[in-house]
């Protein structure tokens, strides 16, 4: 298992050092520093030198590493590392090279909680928060039985929740968000089109609820009412938060649990078929010579005219002996950006129903060994409220608590890109 | 939630005196003990910094009779940092950890034992072992389970006080506790003890298996990770067993945490080998698909070791990702590491009905930026090429369009896979020699040199002015590599046996031999060098019968791993074994190995195929390991100073290196094959089990695709062993 973790600066300082196991020293962060920090050419998050091993995660120009001397499991490894981040943003709200150093003495508290002997241990956010503080706690006025509540919720079946939760008012917010991959050929077919959806619950409910949660899961839909058809959406597959029983998901597909108090991820789907794609990109990019290469690209918006896209941003690639664009567009801004190679369109809003076309020429030096220009493709980020790639709905949210209390739910749905919605030209 | 913390301002460097001063001035008027607080906050800045604070032992160690929780936490911190250095302190603090030890408060408690147990010299875990026997029945579960890790301490400091206290005893007893968090732990830790050379053997029994599963639902993320890992160690004596166990594992596909998915898996496979029902077995595979294509959204790092696995799972088990090939196209904004491993997968996974998507992929890959991405795109369509005979005609033209870039690399590297590709498909393509002909000066790398001298050579006859470009070629004979002065040889013995009338094709062949006897120092050259000068001495026509030989057709077959050696390595699914395709005994010092075990349910083809773990006597010196692919030039003596150790790694370094080997040493194709194709479920009749290799998975891939496996990720032999 884990036998030392570190967090690094980008300049390759430590900022924590823990050793779980004598099996290492606290040089082996020199090792570190030198084969992966300081190599400009980092080409695997593994690195095996002998029997030891560095897993490190990047975040914020931080290093997250994992060190260990055993043949570990290492998505175990990774996953711990993302948790520990998770964990880490819950307290300090950020994680960087400053927070780190601001609460080095309550992150070495947190490590020696979620990690004993390199076995990650319980790392709710929720119950470590009621005894991991940075509040002082006199040693001798704990009351005994506060903590046996504290250990018995740690290592319980519901770990993840206290049970004196009390609100006012009882409610729950689902957020639906999707986000869209996609990558279409210069052709315009779609070489591919997914849709990764997370479904984000904030449950303010007093006591112990029980949730079940409905989708339009064409399984569930199939099975209850035969028939129906249109509207259901295919899953190609789910993964619940902890609290899930998958037990009864496997057997009836109905999605029971008891929540967390406040936000967490209750489930990830996965969908590929019938995707609505809320955005299509039409572009024609030639090249004039070996002088300028002229674009006109043109992007649709594909759902009711009742919705809009927001904070859209169009990534077009110039070729890299690009000196300067001369770009026209109807609405929005578009500037050239020598460092990335691209012409960046930030359009506020569009309509659904709407197009736009940007129309562009960028002049090129000449250059003498004339290379072949790689043509990355264009990327485009957006954002649609109250729109479903995948056409989920949820269908209900049931809360049933022995006090049988009234609570309110709230839906929200956020189809959104950033980053993996590319168009090949 | 609580206040951001201010605590940047202590991570400055302090001088040991200091903080001595600062200790002793703060013991006066610190009512709050807020002073004494930020002194040791200071000093465990400076432990973190790499600064010795263990001068201060006797100091820090004060403190600890201060009522506040985060002194007592940092003291212990300093004390697992120094303790192990100061046996002759240690009895300082001893009086103090029993007195946490018998804490009305758990977490006191345990607290207290963790932190003994971190501090592994002989005083303390005197104190720690009377201890423990009450903590590991405490009636609190935090205690238990954190007890039940304390044992894995202790065992690994002084495995025989371990035992002789009987914690092993404990530890089992733990596992049929009432708390899952308990069991979860001491799973983790029987097994830690298990795995180590000296260790006890753990095994599980079906009761015990099936408290452990039902422990399963109520366990932390990680507790089901080290249940899941745990099920490796029964062995199923009945079909029915095997079955209903995987019917429970089956639903935590679905977890959100990726290292209890991956596990789950990990424990199917194996447990597949002990089945019977073939339905169940194709439903499992089916439902294998979609999580581990979910793996693919998670982070980077994750989707690495979940595309390194994936590789190994569909060479086994064909029908698990079957229809899936469009994700793992790459993504433009991918880690080059997910990039390359993709890239793998989609060569694995293509077929005849999705070869054409596969290749226009692969062809807009071959325009990126990478150099390492690149290469192997372009090499990849050449293996497509061999692979999907239908894609071929398609594949060739993608490879010249490629050769007319002019890239170097490019070029290079389709010049390589293409002259497999002649080999595959003999009379089918010579017609674009001419085509790479005309980029020879494009050519310095040897591999691509010497391939480009193979195709010259062999085709000698269908090429007019070969013996020119012969002539050229050799003109820096001696400066060449031995790969390059190797393919020369041979290329200029073909030519002169295709024109032994061309006096050019004569001289050229007579100069070579000269050398290649009587000026190179490489053995392997000269001995050729004779045996071809002796064969055309003694009968021209008998030596053209032997060099020009019809050469076995290439095939990709011995592109898979044997189903031993990967039944063998499955079991290791998630691990750095299946990240590096080895099994763990071979490049990490005292790592268990594993094989399957062999019961009256295991299926007849896996126990014929049957790897056992290695079990040699373990060298002294630190393991060098062979890594797939060529053998590394660096350190030849190394190699066959590890030869005691494995055998099969010597045998390779014994061959010629490279490419032109495939040539004198026919790739054991003996098995009957239809790659990708096939059924999960037919897989096990049409299966030849092949004799080679079963140490090594590899063993099996010597030559055909010359230094492909070259930038195939892997561990880096390294001294670190000796120094750390």
């Amino acid at each position: 298992m884990i036998s030392a973790f570190f967090i690094f600066n980008q300049k390759g300082e430590v900022l924590i050092s823990r050793l779980y196991r004598t099996d290492l020293k606290r040089s082996i962060a020199d090792v570190f520093r030198i084969q992966v920090v300081s190599n400009s050419d980092v080409r695997s998050p593994i690195i095996t030198l002998g029997s030891t091993s560095f897993f490190h995660v990047r975040v914020n120009n931080l290093y997250v590493v994992a060190v260990t001397k055993c043949n570990a499991n290492a998505a175990l490894v990774f996953e711990y590392c993302y948790r520990f981040i998770a964990i880490a943003k819950s307290y300090f709200g950020k994680v960087d090279e400053e927070s780190v150093k601001n609460n080095f003495v309550l992150i070495y508290e947190l490590i020696d909680e979620i990690n004993d002997f390199g076995y990650p241990q319980n790392s709710e956010i929720d119950t470590l928060k009621t005894y991991i503080t940075t509040e002082s706690v006199m040693s001798t006025n704990i009351a005994a039985e506060e903590s046996s509540k504290i250990t018995t919720q740690a290592t319980g079946a519901t770990s993840w929740r206290r049970n004196d939760v009390k609100y006012k008012k009882n409610e729950a917010f689902v957020d639906v968000v999707e986000t869209v991959n996609l990558s279409m050929s210069a052709k315009g077919t779609v070489l591919r089109a997914d849709v990764e959806g997370h479904i984000l619950m904030r449950a303010y409910l007093s006591g112990t609820p029980e949730c079940k949660f409905g989708l339009n899961d064409k399984l569930v839909i199939d099975k209850n009412e035969r028939g129906s058809l249109g509207d259901a959406v295919e899953l190609d597959d789910c993964r619940f938060h902890q609290c899930v029983r998958l037990d009864e998901f496997d057997s009836s597909r109905t999605i029971s649990f008891i929540p967390p108090d406040g936000e967490f991820e209750l489930m990830t789907y996965r969908s590929t078929s019938n995707i609505k794609l809320p955005v299509k990109v039409i572009p024609t990019v030639t090249e004039i010579g070996t002088s300028s290469v002229s674009y006109v690209v043109t992007v649709k918006t594909n759902f009711s005219n009742k919705l809009s896209a927001t904070n859209v941003v169009i990534r077009i690639p110039t070729p890299l002996n690009t000196t300067s664009v001369d770009c026209k567009v109807p609405n929005g801004k578009a500037k050239y950006v020598p460092a990335d190679n691209v012409v960046v369109w930030k359009l506020p809003r569009i309509q659904g129903g709407q197009e736009v076309t940007l129309s562009a020429t960028a002049h090129l030096t000449s250059t003498t060994h004339r290379q072949v220009w790689a043509r990355p493709p264009i990327d485009i980020d957006f954002q649609v409220l109250m729109f479903t790639a995948s056409g989920l709905i949820v269908r209900f949210l049931k809360v049933f608590e022995k006090n049988n209390y009234n609570s309110i739910k709230w839906v929200r749905y956020l189809t959104k890109a950033s980053g993996s919605y590319q168009v090949r030209f | 939630m609580a206040a951001a913390g201010q605590d940047a301002k202590f991570f400055q460097r302090g001088k040991i005196q200091e903080f001595r001063a600062e200790l002793l001035a703060a013991e006066s008027k610190d009512k709050k003990f807020t002073k004494r607080k930020t002194v040791l906050k200071k000093i465990v800045a400076n432990i973190t910094m790499g600064n010795d604070m263990s001068p201060l032992f006797t100091d820090v160690v004060q403190c600890l009779g201060i009522p506040l929780l985060e002194i007592k936490k940092m003291v212990y911190l300093f004390l697992v940092y120094y303790g192990r250095s100061k046996p002759d302190q240690i009895h300082l603090v001893i009086p103090s950890f029993l007195q946490d030890c018998n804490d009305r408060n758990p977490l006191i408690r345990a607290l207290a034992i963790r932190t003994m147990s971190y501090i592994p010299i002989a005083v303390v875990l005197e104190s720690l072992t009377e201890q423990l026997r009450h903590c590991i029945k405490d009636r609190d579960p935090y205690v238990r389970k954190t007890a039940a890790i304390c044992v894995a301490k202790l065992y690994t400091a002084d495995p025989r006080r371990a035992e002789k206290g009987g914690f092993v005893e404990m530890l089992r007893d733990l596992l049929v506790d009432s708390n899952a968090t308990v069991v979860a732990n001491a799973v983790a830790a029987l097994s830690e003890i298990g795995d180590r050379q000296d260790g006890v053997i753990f095994k599980l029994n079906l009761t015990v298996t099936n408290k452990l599963l039902a422990a399963l639902g109520e366990s932390s993320e990680w507790g089901q990770i080290y249940i899941l890992d745990s099920l490796l160690r029964y062995v199923p004596e009945r079909h029915s067993d095997a079955e209903i166990m995987a019917e429970r594992v089956l639903i935590q596909l679905q977890h959100a945490n990726s290292a209890v998915v991956l596990t789950a898996i990990k424990a199917l496979l194996y447990l597949m080998n002990y089945m019977e029902n073939r339905k169940l077995v194709d439903h499992i595979c089916k439902k294998m698909g979609p999580p581990l294509v979910t793996l693919l959204s998670s982070g980077p790092e994750v989707q690495y070791v979940a595309l390194r696995n994936i590789l190994l799972i569909i060479q086994r088990r064909p029908s698990v990702l079957k229809n899936d090939v469009k994700v793992f196209f790459c993504k433009y904004n991918d880690p080059i590491y997910v990039k390359l491993a993709k890239l793998e997968i989609m060569y694995r996974l293509a077929r005849e009905e999705n070869a054409r998507e596969v290749l226009a992929e692969l062809q807009e890959y071959a325009s990126e930026v990478d150099i390492d991405f690149v290469r192997k795109a372009v090499r990849s369509i050449g293996r497509l090429a061999i692979k999907v005979s239908p894609a071929a005609d398609s594949c060739i033209q993608a490879l010249l369009e490629l050769i007319e870039t002019k890239v170097t690399y490019v070029v290079q590297e389709a010049v390589i896979v293409i002259k497999d590709v002649f080999r595959r498909y003999p009379g089918r393509y010579e017609g674009i020699i001419p085509n790479l002909c005309e980029h020879l000066d494009l050519l310095d790398e040897p591999e691509a040199k010497a391939a480009m001298i193979w195709i010259i050579g062999q085709f000698a006859d269908k090429i007019d002015s070969a013996d020119e470009l012969m002539e050229d070629l050799t003109f820096n004979f001696m400066d060449e590599s031995v790969e390059v002065q190797l393919a020369l040889l041979t290329a200029s013995v073909k030519l002169f046996i295709f024109k032994s009338q061309s006096e050019t094709s004569k001289n050229l062949v007579h100069k070579v031999l000269k050398w290649a006897t009587e000026e190179v120092d490489n053995p392997d050259l000269r001995d050729r060098g004779f045996m071809y000068w002796r064969l055309l001495a003694i009968n021209p026509a008998v030596a053209g019968e032997i060099v020009l030989a019809e050469k076995p057709a290439i095939t990709t077959d011995s592109d898979r791993m044997d189903r031993g050696a990967l039944d063998q390595l499955l079991l290791h699914t998630g691990t750095l074994g299946s990240i590096y395709h080895k099994n763990p005994e071979t490049f990490i010092r005292n790592a268990a190995g594993k094989a399957l075990a062999d019961s009256p349910a295991l299926n007849a083809l896996s126990r014929q195929v049957l790897v056992p773990v290695a079990r040699s006597g373990l060298p002294s010196g630190p393991i060098l390991i062979q890594g797939p692919g060529p053998v590394e030039p660096r350190e030849p003596i190394a190699a066959t100073s590890s030869s005691s150790i494995q055998p099969s790694a010597s045998a390779q370094a014994s061959l010629p290196p490279g490419g032109s080997s495939s040539e004198l040493i026919d790739t054991h194709a003996t098995e009957d094959d239809h790659d990708g194709g096939r059924d999960g479920g037919d897989e096990d009749e049409d299966y030849v089990a092949s004799p080679t290799g079963a140490a090594d998975p590899y063993a099996n891939l010597e030559g055909a695709f010359g230094g492909y496996l070259a930038d195939e990720p892997k561990p880096q032999k390294n001294e670190l062993d000796g120094l750390f």
